[in-house]
């Protein structure tokens, strides 16, 4: 029963989301008591950000200069993170489904309801009726620990988390051409580059702190080139912007390619000396004329020259991308496609020259390294690989065989709770009522669970329809660490501890597992021995952790993984001298033709329907839909539609349009802006109920990651 | 030794207002940011630009205000009203070239940016500098933007006839010896068009001058990991 247990009326008058000003806050503007150095909550930057406590409470912020990646600078998200603290609607205890709303309940209660429900459910469907989602907003403690608590406590296969809806199709695919998962340069790298590829990347909101770099290459001479079917406030002084069709990336990048084959701009030597499968590669690409590709991707075949230009007889280059070219049903298709440009000329494994994905969350890198996705061990290991396995077992102290294998990744989990597969479910730090897509049948399969329990500070959409909602902890009431879109593992201080009733994550996590039986294997006292046991068992595995201790990590601002030894400096660039890590040390090709996207224009829907990110607001807004100011900023979705398609549909700035695909409809406010593709609407993700998105986008999947098609398919707009 | 000073650089502006968010934040006037962050026109450009107080050699703010409330100091800061002074006229909000100064109704004084002169007189950034993510907002050596910056900093303007100089450096197109805001250019006419009404685009810098300058060397930071 997982039906809202009142109505939203009386759910958001207790629980909000209420946006909060921190001036009606009677500790602000007060001395602090201390400044806490850590870091932002929000995306894979992870800048560095000192925290003013008073009486156990986040007060304001102060910049911290000294830390190397942002030193002090910060978007307005970051600023007023502080003011998720101390919220009015902050979860203080444990609540229970009762029969006219919440109920404020005790931890044992709340437990006790918890673990008797995994095991009814469990016993009854067999333990992968009872399912896991965890987040990537998570510190690398709870990652493992996740995890571990669904193989050992849960023994489900089942567990996946919500970095599934945002660059595992990058993941899959460095894994593919390189033999890892991480970006291969620090950000330092960044200003040394004389061209730059930014694609499908809105640098400037999602991941504003990278601009300075961006703009310090500028500086330096670098040409920048921007793939995005809007011209976002990275593009608008680029050097080249190509404005592609949505849905065509791997056919632009196999264009350029071409382009690069016939004006002889390739490095034959480093491709012969290093990679393997070009061949295969050049012969597909022969067929990616400029000419053609201007006729699938709209991007012009005099800019698809240029482009090749740019970036080849650059002597240094980078490709930046993010969940533009990965967020569709060829998401690794198209990474792929564009690592082929880097591998083909070269510019990889040299200062100034690489490659790395854009991470939207906060503990996006981290959080896919440490065995709280599906198909992963701890140490980035492969849960299909018997050695593996074996090695995992050992250090748990567990039979092989009781360690479960595969299992579903996030929007299969929802597909399978509405086809009555999975009848039970704990999610923590996810809410995926407002990030999957098609959200009006994920509200169908949450009506269908028998069980939903959720762990999160504030009542989420998601929490909203749970059974039990477990108080947990904010970000800066706990410690730990992450791991940020370069590589670089860093340390999160404890600034204050859970208000009321509330409890630190991972403590929730251990009492559920030592109440399902399993005492010996989560008995940690604190975060650190979760890191000793982390670091302990990722030794000589694919993502090697274990030269580091937080001393080492606070004292050096961060390590790069892989960093195996205490004496071990870590690792900021990768594949230097061009040796990558498969047992050939050789990077791989991988072509793909172009194929359409899951679902096309047509005449009953003739526009591409495209989502992404505002500054001022982060994921599903659980937090930043709470602070005010963030609010103000951007209200509500606006739907971004070119002038030439308003005025076709007589719609003005301002005035509200029907937005409708196939699987729902939203009226939204237009915004009539140049800065868009005539062919192509975009809204923006953030909200809730009427106002979400995802009612819009197809929950159409990539093959190999899993990863939805976010970023197209098929919409028509009217007037209202 | 050359000096610490405010550069802005609107074209390299990001629109996320972080400078809004946090000088909101400052202790001196909570919930009020003093900073302004300007939409050029949405519907067809991304492009904003932030607007501090630009600290007028001769601040005309100062110059029409009937009560002497507003001072600038020895290090050439103009300071908000002093508030038993202010009488609220609006004339300095009116007068002032860069549309700087506000006249909040609830607190009836003249309030506007002081370039954080509760962090800079203890020899911190400006918050905003501080925190902008883009660099549009920089304060810091000079000798950092003429060695790493291919814009120059500019600090003369004119507005019609008035030549007005400034603390504040804006970062302008090589070869700029001063920014005229020119109205036939605030109002649409294009070249020729305004020629024929009187206007000229004599310190306008052309295309070409960018074509014939030396690409800076990169704005490398020290490494702190290995």
């Amino acid at each position: 029963m997982a039906t809202l247990p009142t109505t939203a009326e009386i759910l958001l008058k207790d629980f909000g989301p209420r946006p909060a000003y921190p001036a009606l806050d009677p500790l602000y503007g007060q001395t602090p008591d201390k400044l806490v150095k850590t870091h932002c909550c929000f995306c894979g930057v992870q800048c560095g950000i000192q925290l003013k406590v008073k009486n156990n409470q986040v007060i304001g912020f102060e910049p911290w200069e000294e830390f190397p990646v942002n030193k002090g600078k910060l978007c307005p998200k970051g600023i007023k993170r502080y003011v998720q603290n101390n919220h009015p609607d902050r979860l203080l205890h444990p609540l229970i489904r009762g029969e006219h709303g919440f109920v404020e309940t005790s931890w044992d209660k709340a437990y006790e309801r918890t673990t008797t429900a995994i095991q009814e459910i469990q016993s009854k469907y067999g333990k992968d009726a009872f399912a896991f989602l965890g987040g990537a907003s998570m510190t690398n403690e709870k990652a493992y620990l996740n995890g571990k608590f669904a193989r050992i406590a849960l023994g489900t296969a089942n567990i996946d988390y919500n970095g599934r809806l945002c660059m595992v199709s990058a993941g899959a695919a460095n894994k593919m051409a390189f033999g890892v998962d991480r970006a291969a340069n620090p950000w330092s790298d960044i200003p040394l580059a004389k061209a730059l590829i930014l694609a499908g990347t809105n640098i400037g909101e999602c991941f504003p702190i990278l601009t300075d770099y961006i703009w310090r290459a500028r500086d330096n001479g670098a040409k920048i080139i921007v793939i995005d079917p809007r011209i976002t406030p990275i593009g608008r002084t680029a050097d080249l912007i190509l404005p592609v069709k949505p849905g065509r990336d791997s056919a632009l990048a196999n264009g350029i390619l071409h382009a690069l084959i016939k004006e002889d701009l390739l490095d034959r030597d480093f491709i012969a000396r290093h990679t393997t499968g070009f061949d295969k590669v050049e012969e597909l690409v022969e067929n990616y004329t400029p000419e053609k590709v201007e006729e699938i991707s709209g991007v012009s075949r005099k800019s698809i020259y240029r482009a090749a230009e740019i970036w080849g007889e650059a002597p240094t280059a980078m490709l930046l991308h993010a969940r533009g070219i990965e967020h569709h049903t060829k998401g690794v298709e198209n990474v792929l496609s564009y690592i082929n440009i880097v591998l083909g000329t070269g510019k990889i494994g040299r200062p100034g020259c690489g490659y790395g994905t854009i991470t939207g969350q906060g503990n996006g890198q981290g959080g896919r390294e440490h065995g709280q996705r599906c198909n992963q061990l701890p140490g980035g290991r492969d849960i299909n690989h018997p050695g593996h396995r074996q090695e995992v077992s050992e250090y748990w102290g567990i039979p092989e065989a009781e360690l479960p294998g595969q299992g579903l990744t996030a929007c299969e989990i929802i597909d399978a709770i509405e086809a009555g597969k999975i009848k039970g479910l704990l999610s923590i730090s996810f809410n995926p009522l407002v990030s999957i897509p098609d959200s009006n049948r994920t509200k169908k399969a949450l009506d269908k669970l028998e069980f939903l329990g959720c762990i999160d500070f504030f009542l989420s959409e998601t929490a909203q329809h749970a059974d039990v909602v477990l108080a947990g902890s904010l970000q800066e009431e706990d410690e730990g660490t992450v791991t940020n879109g370069e590589g670089r593992c860093i340390r999160l201080k404890q600034s204050i501890t859970p208000p009321g009733n509330a409890k630190v994550d991972w403590q929730i996590i251990c009492d559920l597992g030592k109440r399902l039986g399993k005492e010996k294997y989560f008995d940690f006292k604190n975060p650190g021995e979760i890191f000793t046991e982390l670091t302990g068992i990722s030794a000589n595995a694919p993502v090697d952790y274990s030269g580091m201790s937080y001393e080492r990590l606070e004292k050096e601002m961060g390590l790069f993984w892989p960093c195996p030894s205490p004496n071990h400096p870590g690792t900021p660039r990768l594949f230097e001298g061009g040796k990558f890590f498969h047992p050939d040390q050789k990077a791989k090709f991988f072509g793909y033709e172009y194929r359409a996207p899951a679902e096309d224009v047509d005449a009953d829907y003739p526009l591409f329907f495209t989502t992404g990110r505002v500054v001022s607001q982060y994921l599903s807004g659980t937090q930043t839909r709470r602070i005010g100011e963030l609010v103000d900023q951007y209200p509500e979705p606006l739907c971004e539609i070119h002038p030439l398609m308003a005025a076709k549909l007589g719609v003005k700035d301002k005035m509200p349009v029907r937005v409708i695909t196939r699987r729902g409809e939203m009226v939204v406010p237009a915004q009539v802006v140049t800065t868009i593709r005539p062919d192509t609407v975009f809204v923006p993700y953030h909200w809730a109920g009427k106002k979400a998105a995802n009612q819009l986008t197809n929950r159409a999947l990539d093959p190999i990651s899993k990863i939805p098609e976010f970023k197209v398919c098929a919409c028509r707009v009217e007037k209202v | 030794m050359s000096a610490t000073q405010f550069f802005i650089d609107a074209s390299r502006c990001i629109g996320c207002k972080a400078c809004v968010q946090a000088c909101g934040e400052c202790e001196t006037h909570r919930g009020m940011p003093m900073i302004h962050l300007e939409e050029m026109d949405r519907g067809s450009t991304v492009q904003t630009a932030p607007v501090v107080c630009m600290h007028c050699e001769d601040p005309t703010c100062a110059k029409v205000c009937p009560a002497d409330a507003i001072k600038q100091d020895a290090l050439g800061v103009v300071h908000t009203a002093s508030k038993p002074r202010c009488v609220a006229c609006s004339n300095c909000v009116l007068a002032c070239p860069f549309g700087v100064p506000k006249m909040p109704g609830k607190f009836e004084l003249m309030m506007k940016c002081d370039m954080c002169y509760d962090r800079t007189s203890v020899g911190k950034k400006p918050m905003c500098a501080t925190v902008c993510p883009s660099g549009a907002l920089y304060f810091g050596d000079e000798s950092y933007i003429a060695e790493f910056r291919r814009e120059v900093p500019v600090n003369t303007f004119s507005f019609g006839k008035q030549i007005v100089k400034t603390k504040v450096f804006m970062m302008a197109a090589p070869l700029t010896p001063r920014i005229n805001v020119d109205m036939a250019v605030l109002c649409g006419f294009q070249n020729e068009k305004a020629e024929a009404i009187g206007f000229h685009h004599q310190d306008m810098a052309e295309e070409s001058v960018w074509n014939d300058l030396p690409f800076r060397k990169p704005a490398r930071e020290k490494e702190v990991v290995s």
